[in-house]
């Protein structure tokens, strides 16, 4: 059937379909640099505090893979401003994904790490990006496997719009409004080497 | 890397990375089991369909437990008391497997290669566990992973692997699994239990057979004790059960030869006094208990990844089969 599309006439390699290049060609811009990154950490961790007062009820659980890196840095502010230990956890969502069945490949479970009970606590779930909702919807049922939290809460650090389920998050380092194309990608020091936070565009159709 | 097989047969021709991915699967599925709620919900409305056509408790089981845990439905199929014992043929047998709607058949047969037959006949995905004297291969991933877990990375450490090892399928699935994870591997055990290829030094790359115990056991990082048979003795390989465990039993004097701290794993069942003393089978160098709770996990890892695979066609798998319903 494509047989035909194996010549490729000299004058073809020249010929540029700008047509071609619609969902392409990208822009990308910084939403949030290093500094932006941080002082966003401080402020959750602050509110997070002013939320529940309670801190010997808190525990900050963050999701895979970059959530994680997320929880731990807002542990570590709540210690700087609150000289108290938060309990820290890491939970994997893979096995409560509701696309296994139509993705047609296994995605890497990673460990879950959650070494205290959750009965009785305040969770605060945190994840680099809310979208469409769907993740935070597998970490609570995730959750709930370990017990009953008497509180979950979600901290995100872009919230990014297009939500497919009733979820809102708690504490937001930043709103941004997005097209449903594009692209937002966190890179953290812990997994990526850098502190910054890109919106790709994509050029539409 | 992506997981692309739909069976699972035998690891003889996996790469080092496929055998990795299961391990660390294994490992995530580890943790499911320590919750208090030891149940994750990926394979919810997929069908697991458990055909054992040979006596086995603990695999039989552990698949069973695994397959549980991740919300699969689980239907048992035994050859007593079903119609396999009233004569039908194994074919017939995949045609109603299939008519049943089984996303996955986990098969043990007496006759080797009995699951390469039933994955060439069936839509579902096939994990052989166990058949004849060919393959055992998640009794090898699981005893990786245990012996990975135990010493951290199996690159140039020496596992000796003792006993009846001519009509054991866990030495052969053993040996397919530790190789290219980077081990080494000593064979031993009574001359007439060892292929005679093998025997004779025609051996696989990175094996060696060494028919003294205590040599072979001699500075070793891990060793393999594996189940004897008692038939063996009547069909004249073995002078005596006696002799046997005073040679090749695994007596806490022998096993201290290894380096210190080295692990004792067995397949079970075991007949301890025979292959293995019963201090050394409880004593602090056991791992054997051990191999049973990871046989759950690499059994949970090996599902996932089977029911995620793309179908030949490429589609995800098919909840249930039309055409042989029909």
């Amino acid at each position: 059937m494509r047989s035909h599309q194996t010549y490729t006439s000299p004058s073809a390699t020249t010929f540029k379909d700008r047509s071609c290049e619609a969902g392409k060609e990208r822009q990308t811009t910084t939403l949030l640099a290093a500094d932006d990154i941080r002082r966003a950490i401080t402020r959750i961790a602050h509110e997070i505090v002013e939320r529940d007062r309670d801190l010997s009820l808190l525990a900050i659980i963050g999701i895979r893979a970059r959530g994680d890196a997320l929880a731990a840095r807002i542990q570590a502010a709540i210690r700087a401003n609150e000289g108290a230990d938060v309990p820290l956890g890491a939970i994997d969502i893979t096995l409560y994904r509701d696309d296994l069945t139509r993705i047609g490949y296994a995605p890497v479970v990673r460990e879950s790490l959650i070494p205290f009970s959750v009965d009785g606590r305040v969770v605060v779930l945190v994840d680099d990006v809310l979208f469409t909702g769907r993740t935070i919807r597998a970490a609570m049922d995730a959750l709930v496997d370990y017990g009953r939290p008497r509180a979950i809460r979600l901290a995100v650090l872009v919230d990014r719009g297009h939500r497919e389920l009733p979820i809102r998050a708690d504490f937001v380092g930043k709103n941004v409004p997005t097209a449903a194309g594009d692209d937002v990608r966190v890179h953290l020091a812990e997994v990526d080497g850098r502190d910054e936070v890109e919106v790709v565009a994509r050029v539409p159709a | 890397m992506k997981w692309t097989r739909r069976h699972v047969l035998e690891t003889d021709d996996w790469s080092r990375d496929e055998i990795e991915t299961v391990l660390d699967q294994t490992h995530a599925m580890i943790e499911i089991l320590q919750r208090p709620i030891r149940r994750a919900p990926p394979l919810r409305g997929r069908t697991v369909i458990l055909f054992f056509a040979e006596a086995s408790t603990r695999t039989r089981v552990s698949f069973e437990l695994a397959a549980k845990a991740l919300s699969a439905d689980v239907t048992n199929i035994t050859a007593s008391g079903s119609s396999v014992e009233k004569g039908e043929s194994l074919y017939d047998t995949v045609r109603t497997l299939e008519a049943l709607g089984g996303d996955v058949v986990v098969m043990r047969h007496a006759s080797s290669g009995a699951p390469y037959f039933v994955a060439e006949r069936t839509h579902a995905a096939v994990i052989n566990a166990g058949d004849g004297w060919h393959a055992h291969p998640t009794q090898g991933l699981l005893d990786a992973y245990t012996l990975r877990d135990a010493l951290g990375d199996l690159d140039g450490k020496r596992v000796v692997i003792v006993g009846d090892v001519l009509h054991s399928r866990v030495a052969r699935s053993d040996i397919n699994t530790l190789i290219p994870l980077g081990a080494r591997v000593t064979l031993s055990g009574p001359p007439t239990l060892i292929p005679t290829a093998w025997r004779c030094g025609q051996l696989p790359p990175g094996v060696t057979y060494e028919s003294d115990l205590d040599r072979a056991l001699d500075g070793a990082d891990a060793v393999i004790a594996l189940r004897l048979q008692r038939e063996r003795q009547e069909s004249g390989l073995l002078p005596s059960l006696r002799e046997y465990s005073r040679v090749w039993g695994l007596a806490a004097e022998r096993v201290a030869r290894m380096r210190p701290g080295a692990p004792v794993m067995h397949p079970g069942p075991m007949n301890e006094g025979v292959e293995i003393d019963a201090a050394v089978a409880h004593g602090s160098r056991s791992l054997i208990e051990k191999q049973v709770t990871n046989g759950v996990a690499v059994r949970m890892a090996l599902l996932y990844l089977l029911a995620g695979a793309p179908t030949p066609s490429g589609a995800p798998a098919p909840a249930t089969s039309s055409e042989a319903s029909a």
